[in-house]
């Protein structure tokens, strides 16, 4: 698999390394113990479509959002989280 | 009769160069050019194996690599490869090919007994036998099989060979340099775009070897040469020979192994044996061919069956006579070409049996000219023995493959069969849907695409030479024009006489007049006989998938590329379905073995992984130290004297460490730089006790949680100014906290305005601990040192040994103790500079032993027990989770689980025997070493304590700080031992702290 970095550009998925579920909302740290129980163990495990979060750690280190098919593998679009995330990558 | 070499014919060898080699210790000559099959083949020589299961003789079926039977050791020593097919071996002077699976020789094999049994080894035999009450016998016995059944054995030695790695990008990428290949190459290559082309043979044509038509006037091999010569001419064309592509992962990423000197006499050093090639090409055409698969019948897999075109093969490319008189039977038109060709190509053709009713005419009268004995509706029902063939029985056969009347012995010494070629879908498997059973042809056709490839040739179902021809320039076009680039004219070559390829019969097994006594192999290499399936659908092992289990049917080293399509079709016919509802397995790489070598790359052995050293790391081996691994790191594990053992060693360290003082290496430990106007507010948040008031010039010990509330890190972190922080974590999770820190803050606190970077390579570190530890620093540094000016917890910077760096006043030990860090290049100066200055305070750098002894001694935890598994409030560290504040981890701390009774907690162990405690030991209540009974807990750090003088141990035990007084005993059942232990406080030695705080 090869994966487009906003920052460094298509690069090997050796690169990076997988971070999770990134449809999953992080609750707030005073959040319930139902709400990050969810968080922590429910996931959906879809077939098909799905975002997940990605670490370029052989690279910028940046974390991304990238949309994966799981059925495919087929890498779809990638983008910067936190605040760079509405930033054009230059 | 055996073998020959013929007078005429061979485009692949060369007469003029005679090639030795030896078979078993016996010389054997062949010509270059030869494979070591088709020099054995020439050389007469029939049995090459021995099989699997039933030690039966087993020769050379087939011509490339699908061979499921001439399987030898190639090479001696470390360069032993086991389980190479002879077919595809190139051969060169001096290569020692070995036998395989035999004792004491290939012609007298002492297992062979087992023959004379295999009714009880049939399938699913061994589970039968060792299950229920009768499994402990699988103990005894195993080893017994083990020895008996198998194939090639493993070389204990090293692999002297270098072996590659890597990776190529191209527009196109090409599978196969048959027919069709090389027509979509020829097509591609004047579009401009980078072509690649590979073929797992050294000569391209692949069956272009094997034909007799010419094409643009040429001899197809001659063809063939002269087009891939043509191609590697062209600056954007790489032509790989010799180069397996055995996986389609995702997004076009192919992978493929290149044989760099398998072939070669002398090997140059400066080439690796195989290199490994990570392919990623935009657009692949798949021309990968075809299998032919064998006619089935009783006695098939003696020496002297074959696959009807290798027979032809042999003698075309290899100028070989596979046997003197050749018996053939088939189910479809090729069957009578290829008995025709051979026969001008010089070989003896005894007889063409063909099942269909009628065969077209002008190919039986042919036949009839050379005299050869042709017979419809026919087929050879039984190859006869012994040993190999002497001579097979050809009867009337039904449509369904039973044995009608008619039985005709004939005397023949080779047994070639077709019914059929298969399509190689593997590779369109591995990167599509399932290969789709097309009913009326008999054949598996590629699935859907799900990556961007064009199938060419006979792997798509395109038989006939000039359409496999035409397809593979079409699909060349369209693979370059889903490229990018614009699609180019194609001339195609003109075929001379091309016939259309006949669509076979469909019947794979012909049935035995022998009855159930018959002996019909389906799977050769595994040994899986016809009454194996059919047992295995008597049983209930009906699905494809359990009846490859059951019988190990399709899975040897070929992979079933000529047993599958039998297997699918008999158990079809027994459950009276399609092909196509049955199913196929599924295809997955290799398609052909690959060397674990290869997959290695340059990386065996030490250089798995980076190593990683101090600064200090050279001093320690040369004073001493044994190192020893932690993590990526390597450390001093204990600085030995001469004739002292480990514990002596350690106890050393560690007592001159509370005598006096004592330096150790902890540049290892990870450190990250915390910078920004909110760093506080961020380690606040990270650790659960407070960390927004720790003042600058402090540092303070911090505990870090995962979400889910279980204990996650520790370490101290510095205040080095109001927006700065130096955090420390353990060596073995330096990687992982950084990559969650970064992972809070991009994703749920992007508003927090901090930065982190990993500087754990910056810097150089040294613990100094002891009484003494401050009057020797002191001579080294210009920090005011004294009690006062510098309290406990305090974070100096200052000069050490005149270079800059940072001290903190910390302790593991329990001593008076600090941790001075200077960049990383300074470190050795630092360390030598320690130990000069104290000198005559009989300074030691002590090692990881002694460290663990020291921290386990104040009852600190460690990675040890830091499993992953415990809380805060089970190692005693409830008073570092603030109930103040919010941090991670919090929300889930008190979830009935982790604050349920019972829990294991630490306590501290001595032991009452004079015994170490080893780690790992479960903590029982019975005194009886043999019968431990249930386990209370178990333990996770020991050492032999010299302040106590005592062995003594952490441990997790069930509610372990209500216990403490009580007797238990460590249980060591695997390794044996059985120590008697009082638990009490962890908290061994200076319980109140007073030493760390003078």
């Amino acid at each position: 698999m090869r994966i487009t970095c906003p920052i460094c550009g298509e690069r090997s998925v050796a690169e990076f390394t997988y971070g999770g579920d990134a449809t999953v909302e992080r609750p707030a740290l005073d959040a319930s113990v139902e709400d990050w129980s969810a968080a922590v163990y429910d996931r959906e495990n879809p077939r098909g479509a799905h975002v997940e979060y990605w670490q370029h750690g052989m690279g910028c280190r940046a974390w991304l959002k990238v949309e994966r098919d799981t059925v495919t593998h087929k890498i779809g679009a990638v983008t910067l989280v936190g605040r760079h995330a509405n930033e054009e990558a230059s | 009769m055996s073998g020959y070499r013929l007078k005429t014919g061979g485009s692949l060898i060369d007469r003029d160069a005679p090639v030795s080699f030896t078979f078993d210790g016996k010389p054997v000559s062949g010509l270059q050019g030869d494979t070591v099959a088709s020099a054995l083949l020439a050389s007469g020589h029939r049995t090459l194996a021995r099989s699997f299961k039933y030690h039966r003789r087993r020769g050379i079926v087939s011509c490339g690599t699908e061979e499921s039977n001439a399987l030898i050791t190639i090479g001696e020593g470390g360069r032993a490869e086991p389980n190479a097919r002879a077919t595809t071996a190139e051969l060169y002077t001096g290569l020692v090919a070995t036998s395989q699976n035999r004792w004491p020789s290939l012609n007298f094999d002492v297992m062979s007994v087992n023959g004379l049994l295999s009714p009880f080894f049939g399938a699913g035999f061994y589970y039968k036998t060792f299950m229920g009450p009768t499994r402990g016998a699988w103990h005894f016995y195993e080893h017994f099989i083990r020895r008996a059944a198998g194939m090639g054995a493993a070389s204990k030695q090293a692999d002297p060979d270098r072996y590659e790695k890597t990776t190529l990008f191209c527009d196109v990428l090409i599978v196969g340099a048959g027919a069709a290949g090389l027509s979509a190459a020829l097509a591609a290559a004047r579009s401009g775009a980078r072509v690649i082309l590979a073929d797992e043979n050294a000569a391209p044509g692949g069956w272009l070897q094997a034909e007799t038509r010419k094409i643009d006037d040429m001899p197809a091999s001659d063809w063939a040469k002269s087009s891939a010569a043509t191609l590697d001419a062209s600056e954007n064309v790489r032509v790989l020979p010799r180069t397996t592509v055995y996986g389609y992962y995702d997004q076009n990423q192919l992978g493929a192994i290149e044989r760099v000197t398998d072939h070669l006499l002398v090997k140059p050093g400066h080439l690796p044996r195989h290199r490994h090639l990570t392919i990623r090409a935009t657009s692949v055409v798949l021309a990968t061919g075809a299998f032919e698969q064998p006619l089935l019948h009783d006695g098939n897999d003696r020496p002297g069956g074959m696959l009807a075109g290798a027979v032809l093969r042999y003698a075309l490319s290899y100028g070989v006579a596979a046997g003197g008189r050749v018996a053939f039977s088939g189910t479809h038109d090729g069957i009578w070409e290829t008995a025709l060709a051979c026969a001008e190509a010089g070989i003896g053709v005894a007889a063409v049996a063909d099942t269909r009713r009628d065969p077209p005419a002008d190919l039986v009268a042919a036949c009839e000219k050379f005299g050869i004995k042709a017979r419809a509706r026919a087929a050879i029902v039984r190859a006869d023995g012994p040993g190999h063939v002497h001579a097979v029985e050809i009867a009337e056969v039904s449509r369904d493959g039973r044995v009608m009347n008619g039985i005709e012995k004939v005397n023949a010494d080779i047994c070639a069969t077709s019914s059929g070629w298969m399509p190689a879908v593997h590779l369109h498997s591995q990167a599509g849907s399932r290969p789709g059973y097309d009913e009326e042809r008999g054949i598996f056709l590629p699935g859907t695409p799900r990556e961007d490839w064009i199938a060419a040739g006979s792997c798509n179902g395109t038989f006939g030479l000039s359409a496999a021809i035409a397809e593979g320039a079409t699909a060349g076009r369209e693979a370059v024009k889903a490229a990018g680039f614009r699609r180019p004219r194609a001339a195609l070559p003109v075929v001379e006489a091309d016939r259309e390829a006949s669509e076979p019969m469909h019947l794979r097994i012909v049935e035995s007049p022998r009855g159930t006594k018959a002996k019909i192999f389906v799977d050769q290499q595994h040994d899986v006989t016809a009454s194996d399936v059919k047992l295995a659908h008597r049983e209930g092992f009906r699905s494809v998938e359990h009846l490859k289990r059951y019988t190990t049917l399709g899975m040897a080293t070929d992979q079933g590329k000529t047993s599958n399509v039998a297997g699918l079709s008999l158990m079809a016919k027994l459950r009276d379905q399609n092909i196509a509802d049955v199913g196929t397995t599924t295809f997955r790489a290799p398609y052909a073995p690959v060397a674990l070598g290869a997959l290695g790359g340059r990386e065996p052995g030490a250089h798995i992984r980076p190593l990683r050293k101090t600064p200090m790391h050279d001093w320690h081996a040369e004073n001493g130290a044994e190192m020893m691994p932690a993590g990526a790191w390597m450390r001093p594990r204990a600085y030995f004297k001469a004739g002292e053992t480990l514990e002596q060693a350690y106890v050393r360290e560690a007592r001159m460490v509370r005598q006096s003082v004592g330096i150790v290496d902890v540049s290892t430990l990870g450190k990250i730089d915390v910078q920004g106007p909110d760093a506080a507010t961020f380690l606040n948040r990270v650790y659960s006790n407070p960390f927004a008031k720790v003042p600058v010039g402090k540092a303070r010990y911090g505990l870090m949680l995962r979400d889910d509330g279980l204990l996650f890190d520790d370490g101290t972190s510095w205040r080095l100014a109001e927006d700065r922080f130096l955090m420390t974590t353990t060596t073995a999770n330096a990687g992982p906290v950084m990559q969650f820190l970064e992972f809070l803050l991009a994703t749920a606190w992007p508003d927090l305005k901090v930065h982190l970077t990993s500087v754990t390579d910056a810097w150089a570190g040294i613990a100094v601990a002891g009484p003494n530890s401050r009057d020797v620093i002191a001579r080294i540094t210009d920090i005011d040192m004294s009690n006062e000016a510098f309290p406990f917890m305090g974070v100096r910077e200052g000069t050490v040994c005149g270079n800059p760096g940072m001290i903190a006043r910390l302790s593991f030990s329990g001593e008076l103790a600090y941790e001075v860090y200077v960049p990383a290049r300074f470190g050795l100066a630092a360390w030598e500079g320690l130990l000069a200055a104290g000198r005559d305070r009989d300074i030691i750098p002590y090692g990881m032993e002694a460290l663990g002894t020291l921290r386990i001694e104040k009852g600190h935890v460690a990675g040890a027990e830091l499993d992953g598994r415990t809380t805060a409030e089970d190692l005693g560290l409830s008073g570092m989770v603030s109930k103040k504040k919010d941090f991670i981890g919090k929300a889930m701390l008190n979830r009935p689980g982790l604050v349920e009774d019972k829990r294991l907690k630490l306590v501290g162990l001595k032991s009452e025997d004079s015994a170490s405690i080893r780690i790992g030991s479960q903590l029982v209540q019975t005194e009886e070493a043999g019968k431990p009974g249930k386990s209370h807990g178990h333990v996770t750090s020991n050492c032999y304590s010299p302040a106590l003088e005592a062995y003594i141990a952490l441990a997790l035990l069930e509610d372990g700080p209500e216990r403490h007084g009580e007797t238990l005993w460590a249980a060591d059942p695997v390794r044996g031992g059985h120590v008697k232990v009082s638990v009490r406080d962890p908290h061994f030695f200076d319980p109140d702290g007073s030493r760390m705080h003078v």
